[in-house]
C-alpha cells in the first residue's frame, strides 16, 4: 500500500459505526497479564492474523493482556497480538501523553481493524518493541479512518484520527497483516541502527 | 579531467571525514558522488572525485594510512557518463533469520529479471538480517518478479516486500 487510499470499500453500513463510547480496557473487568514480547525474525510476526471473534473469551484475554503488557512496556504506544506470539487481528494503543499526538482516543483494543480512508501521507522515523535495534523511515496516513469491533461487547467503532495515533494505527495494523516497518521502509538507507532506548 | 574512484575505511573515529576531505580540497579534487556510513565501528566512504592524478592522492592520503587505522585506495576510472535506467524504481525489503547467502539469491533473483541494483544496504541486529535494495526494474516484471522473490525467500526462510519506490514529485 504506498498510494493514497480513500472511500469507504467496507460493504458495511458506516451508519452502524460509532466511536468508543465508554469503553475502558477495566470494562472487560478480566485482570490483565503481561506476557512476553517477541522479536523479528520470529514467524508469528510475518503471519497474516486471523479474524476473530470479538465477544469470545479467548478475544477479551488477548485484549486485556495486550493493554498489560503495553503499559508495563516503557514508551510503548500500541502492540498487537503477533507480538505476543499471536496470529490474530487484535491490538491495543494509548498514544496519551505523547507530544507528538494530536488526537487521542485514551487506551483502546481493536478486533479485526481496518483502514477505510487515509490520506496526507508524511514520513517519519517508527521504531517497534519487536525490531528493538532498528529504526526506519515509513510514509504514514496523517488523516485515517479506521473500523473494527471492540472487544467484550463486540460493537462496530469507527474511529477518525491524525498524527501521531493515525501513525500507531497504521503500524499495529500491518503488524496484524504480518507486516513490519522494514516492509515499508522508504529506500536503501532508510533502516538505521536505533540509537535512543526508552 | 581525471576521475578516480577513492575508498577509505577505518576503525570509526571523530574527524575522519574531515581528514580526508581536507587531503582532496588541498590536491584540488572535487568531491562528486560519494557514500560515508559507519558499519560496525568501521567507517566506510567510497567517493568519486574529479581532478589530480591517482598517484598524487595516493601519497597525499598516505599519512592517513600510515597511522594504520585507516586503509585507502585510489584509482583512475573512465567517466562513462550516465547510464540510463531501465525501468522503474522498485524497493525490496527483505528481513529474516541470519544464514548465508541471502543477499546472493535474491539479488540473483532481481538480475534474471533484468533489474538493475542502484543502492542497497544491509543491517545484522542480533539475530535479524535486513536487506533494503532500490532496484530498476523493466516494465511490466514486477507482479512475476513478486511471485518469484516470495519462493526464494521462502527457501531461504526470510520473508520479502517489493514495492515501487513512489518519490514525491512536487
Amino acid at each position: 500500500m504506498t498510494g493514497e487510499l480513500s472511500g469507504p470499500d467496507t460493504g458495511r453500513n458506516v451508519g452502524t459505526y460509532v466511536g468508543l463510547g465508554e469503553w475502558t480496557p477495566e470494562s472487560l473487568a478480566v485482570p490483565g497479564e503481561v506476557r512476553a514480547v517477541v522479536s523479528a525474525p520470529h514467524p508469528v510476526l510475518s503471519r497474516a492474523g486471523g479474524e476473530v471473534d470479538p465477544t469470545a473469551a479467548e478475544t477479551i484475554r488477548l485484549a486485556v493482556d495486550l493493554v498489560a503488557t503495553m503499559r508495563v512496556s516503557p514508551g510503548c504506544v500500541g502492540l498487537a497480538a503477533p507480538q505476543i506470539g499471536v496470529a490474530a487481528r487484535v491490538f491495543a494503543v494509548d498514544v496519551t501523553g505523547h507530544p507528538k499526538a494530536v488526537t487521542v482516543h485514551g487506551t483502546f483494543v481493536l478486533c479485526n481493524a481496518r483502514v477505510v480512508e487515509a490520506t496526507r501521507w508524511k514520513p517519519g522515523r517508527e521504531g517497534c518493541m519487536s525490531v528493538p535495534d532498528l529504526t526506519g523511515d515509513v510514509k504514514r496516513a496523517s488523516r485515517l479512518v479506521v473500523e473494527g469491533d471492540l472487544p467484550g461487547s463486540g460493537k462496530p467503532v469507527r474511529l477518525v484520527t491524525d498524527g501521531f495515533e493515525a501513525r500507531a494505527l497504521q503500524h499495529e495494523i500491518d503488524h496484524c497483516a504480518g507486516l513490519l516497518f522494514l516492509d515499508r521502509v522508504a529506500g536503501a538507507h532508510a533502516v538505521y541502527q536505533r540509537k535512543v532506548y526508552l | 579531467m581525471n576521475e578516480l574512484a577513492i575508498t577509505v575505511i577505518g576503525r570509526d573515529r571523530p574527524g575522519i571525514v574531515a581528514d580526508v576531505a581536507e587531503v582532496l580540497a588541498r590536491l584540488g579534487a572535487n568531491l562528486t558522488d560519494s557514500t560515508m556510513t559507519r558499519l560496525r565501528g568501521h567507517f566506510a566512504m567510497t567517493l568519486i572525485c574529479t581532478g589530480p592524478a591517482a598517484a598524487e592522492v595516493e601519497a597525499a592520503l598516505a599519512p592517513l594510512a600510515a597511522e594504520g587505522q585507516l586503509l585507502a585506495t585510489v584509482r583512475a576510472v573512465t567517466p562513462d557518463g550516465e547510464v540510463a535506467p531501465v525501468g522503474e524504481p522498485y524497493v525490496m525489503a527483505v528481513h529474516g533469520s541470519d544464514r548465508m547467502g541471502i543477499v546472493a539469491a535474491m539479488t540473483r533473483v532481481l538480475v534474471d529479471a533484468g533489474g538493475n541494483v542502484t543502492d542497497l544496504s544491509t543491517r545484522l541486529a542480533g539475530s535479524l538480517y535486513v536487506v533494503l535494495a532500490e532496484v530498476e526494474l523493466p516494465a511490466g516484471v514486477a507482479d512475476g518478479l513478486t511471485d518469484r522473490l516470495h519462493r526464494t525467500a521462502g527457501e531461504l526462510g526470510v520473508e520479502v516486500t517489493l514495492r515501487p519506490a513512489d518519490p514525491d514529485l512536487l
